[in-house]
């Protein structure tokens, strides 16, 4: 063959691909099967989240946050409503900490579940994501039982959580978390020493740390590669900083080495849960879950039919909102996929100026062709299946 | 906490001359430059060993049109070894170019392109500044304060023509932004009906 007859062929993946875990489109460059450039068009989601929050109230902004990250809604809310509470300079009683810290365990278990196995489906093996289905459905009874809503929660708002956890509830989550392990040993045994697996997965994607940190990675994009970096532990939010729970890190930074510790950070979250589930009946049984000073937090209903005053501020924060002092702050949280973050500016009055939402989803696809590069074309679904994006948060 | 910002903060109003202020509010630190000086700061940030400001974190715009620079560029880096972050921020007029800092950090890429997709900042020596966020052949930059929440445009499948068409936004009722600013504390304008009274 005479050289101007090799060029480059261009392909399409995507927007409708099942493996582009939503709606991505890829335009490939491939020379033979090797994968030359990566431009993945995105925004294909994109319904305009930061300008309609400039819209809506502090409040009313809630549920856009379960509409980002669909996979672990309350992680997202958690991230609003601490900037939120960092500008209004509220505290949340020990009792509402817990409760946020359960529930964003219960989030980073039912995204792990669904990262872990639906990566193993996208390399071809189907068996996983119905094991891991089960105890996804399981953990979103447990979020419709906390605030009638299994996956757009509206639960974790400014000034603590909506409703109080009933004792049976907290029972059934510490139950779950006993049998749990067992099925994530099912989960791991099928997977971890699969030949197949692993031919699909080690020793591709691989992410150096200093990679890592230039392109903004973050959670176990940066784990996998050996940084011990953890939001929970290094700049702790809520009463992450009184529990025991270990950060589990990777070594060669490859897709093999992050799904592995993605497994381990799920019984790490379990850990995490039993011990918030042991304090929620034990020591922190009873008590405020809200902030108590009534100028966030809408009153009680029960309270609102026999005090005027709780009328009035009832009627007031929902209509009219709170004021949030003006200034700007960020905040982030240890999300599943990463560092999730929220910048908000605030003029004065009861809406945002301005709410910036940092995806940690948006910063790794943005280095889809820097990992994929040099790569076979099989191995592009295996790389999105490594970056655990959703196009809910990385489109906004 | 905030002692340690604002030693940091004071060193790099010293090193750097591109920071010509720091302010520490809210337990985080900003630091102000000008459009100019944002590559070198960047690359200060980064490389010097009291700051080492590794992550990029983000790069996102806000929009003040009432203010004689219209736009803040707005830079968040966090430090992994010195477990802190930094704001950078930068005014710029509309009309203003911008130095991309991917040369410093190749994770502001899409970061930029989303900043110039929003609000229209461009970027000078950025790779690849194309739309990302909105449609094929979009026109404005839907987070500037002056465009409608509703936009402009709406698409629908046209069976006649066997494609997707745009047409102009016909809103069944007119967008409706409630104020429910209270009328003895909140807004400086006359309310409706209340035009006699004072």
């Amino acid at each position: 063959m005479t050289e101007h007859n090799v060029r480059n062929f261009t392909i399409n993946f995507g927007p409708e691909h099942p493996s582009a875990h939503g709606v991505l489109r890829l335009v490939l460059e491939l020379d033979g099967e090797i994968v030359e450039r990566v431009d993945p068009h995105i925004g294909l989601l994109h319904r305009g989240t930061e300008k309609l929050i400039e819209t809506k109230t502090f409040l009313q902004a809630v549920p856009y946050f379960d509409r980002l990250d669909y996979v672990a809604p309350m992680n997202q809310e958690h991230a609003f409503a601490l900037a939120v509470e960092k500008l209004l300079d509220v505290e949340i009683p020990i009792r509402g900490q817990l409760i946020r810290v359960l529930f964003s365990e219960i989030g980073r278990v039912l995204n792990h579940l669904l990262n872990c196995t639906t990566a193993a489906m996208d390399v071809g093996a189907l068996t996983p994501p119905l094991w891991g289905f089960e105890e996804r459905e399981k953990l979103m009874v447990f979020y419709e039982r906390a605030c009638g809503a299994r996956m757009h929660a509206a639960y974790f708002r400014p000034g603590g959580v909506h409703q109080d956890l009933p004792p049976e509830l907290v029972e059934d989550i510490g139950k779950w978390c006993e049998q749990f392990p067992a099925k994530l040993n099912d989960i791991e045994a099928l997977l971890a020493g699969n030949r197949i697996f692993k031919q699909r997965n080690v020793d591709i994607g691989n992410v150096t740390l200093e990679d890592a940190f230039a392109w903004g990675f973050s959670g176990p994009m940066v784990r996998g590669s050996g940084a011990a970096w953890d939001l929970r532990r290094a700049q702790p939010y809520e009463c992450y900083s009184d529990l025991d729970f270990d950060v589990v890190i990777g070594k060669n930074g490859d897709c093999y080495d992050r799904w592995v510790l993605r497994i381990n950070e799920m019984r790490e979250s379990v850990k995490i849960m039993k011990q918030c589930v042991e304090r929620l009946l034990g020591d922190a049984k009873t008590g405020p879950f809200n902030s108590m000073d009534g100028k966030v937090v809408p009153p009680k209903r029960a309270q609102m039919k026999r005090s005027m005053e709780a009328l009035i501020h009832h009627f007031k924060l929902y209509t009219e909102g709170y004021h949030v002092p003006e200034g700007e702050v960020y905040a982030a949280v240890e999300a599943p996929k990463g560092e999730f973050g929220v910048y908000l500016v605030s003029d004065g009055t009861n809406k945002p100026y301005r709410c910036k939402i940092r995806a940690p989803g948006f910063a790794h696809l943005s280095a889809m062709d820097f990992m994929s590069k040099g790569h076979q074309l099989a191995d592009v679904t295996a790389i999105i299946g490594t970056l655990d994006i959703v196009f809910g948060e990385v489109d906004r | 906490m905030s002692e340690v910002l604002n030693d940091l903060g004071a060193h790099i109003r010293e090193v750097c001359s591109g920071v010509h202020d720091a302010r520490v509010a809210h337990g985080e630190l900003t630091v102000f430059t000008t459009p100019g000086a944002i590559v070198d700061v960047a690359k200060f940030l980064r490389d010097d060993g009291q700051c080492a400001f590794a992550i990029i974190i983000d790069v996102c715009g806000v929009d003040w049109p009432g203010r004689a620079q219209r736009f803040d560029v707005v830079y968040h880096l966090l430090s992994p070894t010195q477990n802190a972050r930094i704001r950078i921020k930068v005014a710029v007029d509309e009309d203003e170019v911008v130095p991309s800092i991917t040369s410093i950090f190749p994770g502001a890429d899409w970061f930029e392109r989303e900043t110039w997709d929003m609000y229209g900042i461009p970027f000078s020596g950025h790779p690849d500044l194309r739309r990302l966020l909105t449609d094929y052949g979009f026109e404005g930059h839907p987070l500037r304060k002056d465009f409608p929440t509703t936009g402009f445009v709406e698409l629908r499948y046209d069976e006649e023509a066997k494609r997707v068409i745009y047409e102009p936004v016909e809103l069944r009722q007119e967008f409706r932004s409630f104020d429910f600013l209270s009328p003895w504390e909140g807004p400086d304008y006359v309310l409706p009906g209340d035009e006699k009274a004072s």
